[in-house]
């Protein structure tokens, strides 16, 4: 179908209005972060906000818990689900439609159902403000997802290659690591950021696992500098841009994988 | 496969032998390789759902013993007036997540997909990117941008209607759909995204023929671009749905419920009810009717689709 000149125009000024409109607020946050804390002064590109919040906010606490978290649950979830994928995909054994339909659940059920349960019971085992309440929960999380992602990426494989391996004298193990891994590279790298994203950004689960604040994350280091910091937002601002740095940096490197990743979980999900 | 199509007469034995054992060490393997995902999923998602439908029917501040209140808890949370409320505002903030994201992008989607224009891949980029950013940095700038001397009051300052400046998330007119309107923000690209793929998918020829047929500019859209994103619309509707009745951590940090109670959530309440108010209880048939709700959306929503195919 041709179309107009017109047409064509008029479109790329919708593209471009409807792109500015998505970018504002997120250049916003920029642009305050790099102006001057004093009031009244214009002047313009001080990165040392930078340093000032990190330094206010304790942000190297928070992004060190952060990184802790995000690299224990995307890790574990990743193994996790390489396993509980090859037995629901490939190897299927009886009662393995059963088994994904409960892991498939867990997709739904939001954070806010378990995360009571979660925090009575280990206080009284006395495991709030570790690592472990935090991450556990997080990578049962990703786990329903990531059993649903490897099993259909499984499920995909030809099992003719399996076969031959097989007759070759090859364990599963040697399948999964030699044959497997290899061809499921764009699988895995969607499902490692996907869940580091959702870890990164993720808030109910650090908030209420860890009362104390030491395994507090860097976006709740970020609410929690908004509430005590009611001054100015030079450097409320400037915090805000390194709690988001880390995910939109790696989602601009990777963003075909990311918005292929999103939108194909989102149609099959 | 082919050996197992044409089995030979004399190597039957052994193969079949093989194939036995290969099957009993299937089973061996997957209870192996099954044993710690199961066990992980089921300490940290299954127990945890039981035990929240268990504490749905005690009363229980968190620390001394609970009693057994049968479904007082469910009547607290259908009667009581705020925890009412934050379900009706749920309901409004669907019409910015969900529905207004939909509208948006349907015209969107259909103006921009089958026009040749350049740059298309720095434009989904772009619109994607509210996505991947933490929803709490969103917030702090969306509470810059709603202050009384913050982006939007001088921008209509500007254009002289000074007359309709206000403190945006802390006037009870305005904080619910200036809370809402955040999330039309961030879902709007989604959806369009979406969307713009279902209709790069639509046969040319469907198009042609409904214009051979003189269907304008409307008629096509109703008829030809609509039922062919079917399956997107309801994709999107999921996820935006879910996403408004999920709606914490933007709640959490630009209004806190307020003022007043005009910007309380159900997910927003879960916490406030347990850990401000000691209502352990209250907070978990609260999180029971939530995750009921968000199952029967998934379930008709998924329903639609078969139903499509």
């Amino acid at each position: 179908m041709s179309t107009s000149r017109t047409e064509r125009v008029v479109s790329s000024m919708v593209l471009l209005l409807f792109a500015l409109q998505a970018l504002v607020p997120v250049l916003y946050i920029v642009v305050l972060a790099l102006s001057s804390e004093k009031i009244g002064d214009a002047s313009w590109g001080h990165l040392d906000n930078f340093a000032t919040a990190w330094e206010q906010g304790h942000f190297s606490q928070y992004m060190t818990n952060s990184v802790l978290i995000a690299v224990l649950v995307v890790c574990l979830a990743l193994v996790l689900s390489l396993m509980s994928g090859y037995v629901l995909g490939s190897l299927r054994p009886r009662g393995a439609d059963l088994i994904f339909y409960v892991f498939l659940i867990g997709i739904m059920v939001p954070s806010e159902a378990i995360v009571l349960p979660l925090f009575f019971d280990m206080r009284a085992l006395g495991l709030t403000d570790t690592i472990w309440a935090v991450a556990l929960p997080q990578t049962a999380q990703s786990l329903a997802f990531g059993t649903f992602w490897m099993r259909a990426f499984f499920r995909g494989v030809d099992p003719a290659i399996l076969e031959a391996a097989r007759i070759d004298g090859a364990t599963d193990a040697r399948i999964l690591v030699s044959i497997l891994l290899p061809i499921g590279r764009p699988a895995i790298v969607t499902q490692v950021v996907l869940t580091f994203m959702w870890t990164w950004n993720d808030f109910l689960i650090p908030l209420v696992m860890s009362p104390s604040g030491r395994m507090r994350t860097a976006p709740l280091g970020l609410a929690f500098f908004q509430g005590q910091y009611t001054q100015g937002t030079t450097l409320l601002a400037a915090g805000a841009v390194l709690v988001a740095l880390p995910v939109v940096l790696l989602y601009l490197v990777l963003q075909k994988q990311f918005i292929s990743g999103m939108t194909d979980g989102a149609v099959k999900g | 496969m082919t050996a197992q199509t044409t089995p030979s007469a004399t190597a039957r034995p052994p193969r079949e032998r093989r194939r036995l054992s290969t099957r009993r060490s299937h089973v061996v393997v997957s209870i192996a390789l099954l044993a710690l995902p199961v066990l992980v999923y089921a300490l940290f998602m299954l127990y945890p759902l039981a035990r929240v439908v268990q504490l749905s029917f005690y009363q229980w501040d968190g620390l001394s013993l609970g009693t057994w209140v049968g479904l007082d808890n469910y009547r607290t949370t259908f009667t009581d007036g705020r925890l009412v409320g934050a379900f009706v505002h749920a309901l409004v903030l669907i019409v910015f997540y969900a529905v207004l994201p939909l509208a948006i992008g349907l015209v969107l989607a259909s103006l921009l997909a089958r026009s040749q224009v350049r740059g298309t891949g720095f434009f989904r980029t772009v619109v994607f990117l509210p996505q991947v950013i933490a929803m709490v940095v969103l917030a702090v700038s969306w509470r810059r941008i709603y202050a009384p001397d913050g982006l939007l009051n001088s921008g209509l300052r500007l254009i002289g209607l000074d007359a309709l400046t206000r403190s945006w998330l802390g006037d009870f007119d305005t904080a619910l759909i200036a809370v809402g309107l955040i999330g039309t923000w961030v879902s709007t690209g989604l959806v369009t995204v979406l969307l713009m793929s279902g209709i790069a998918g639509i046969p040319k020829d469907y198009y042609e023929a409904a214009m051979l047929d003189g269907a304008g500019w409307w008629r096509r859209f109703w008829y030809v671009t609509v039922p062919g994103v079917r399956a997107e619309i309801l994709v999107s509707l999921t996820l935006t749905v879910i996403a408004a009745l999920k709606t914490f951590d933007l709640v959490y940090v630009t209004t806190s419920g307020g003022p007043g109670t005009s910007t309380t959530v159900p997910s927003y309440e879960v916490y406030n009810q347990a850990f401000r108010l000691g209502q352990v209880g209250t907070a978990s048939s609260l999180a029971v009717v939530l995750t009921l709700v968000i199952f029967v959306i998934n379930l008709t929503i998924n329903l639609l689709g078969e139903h499509e195919r």
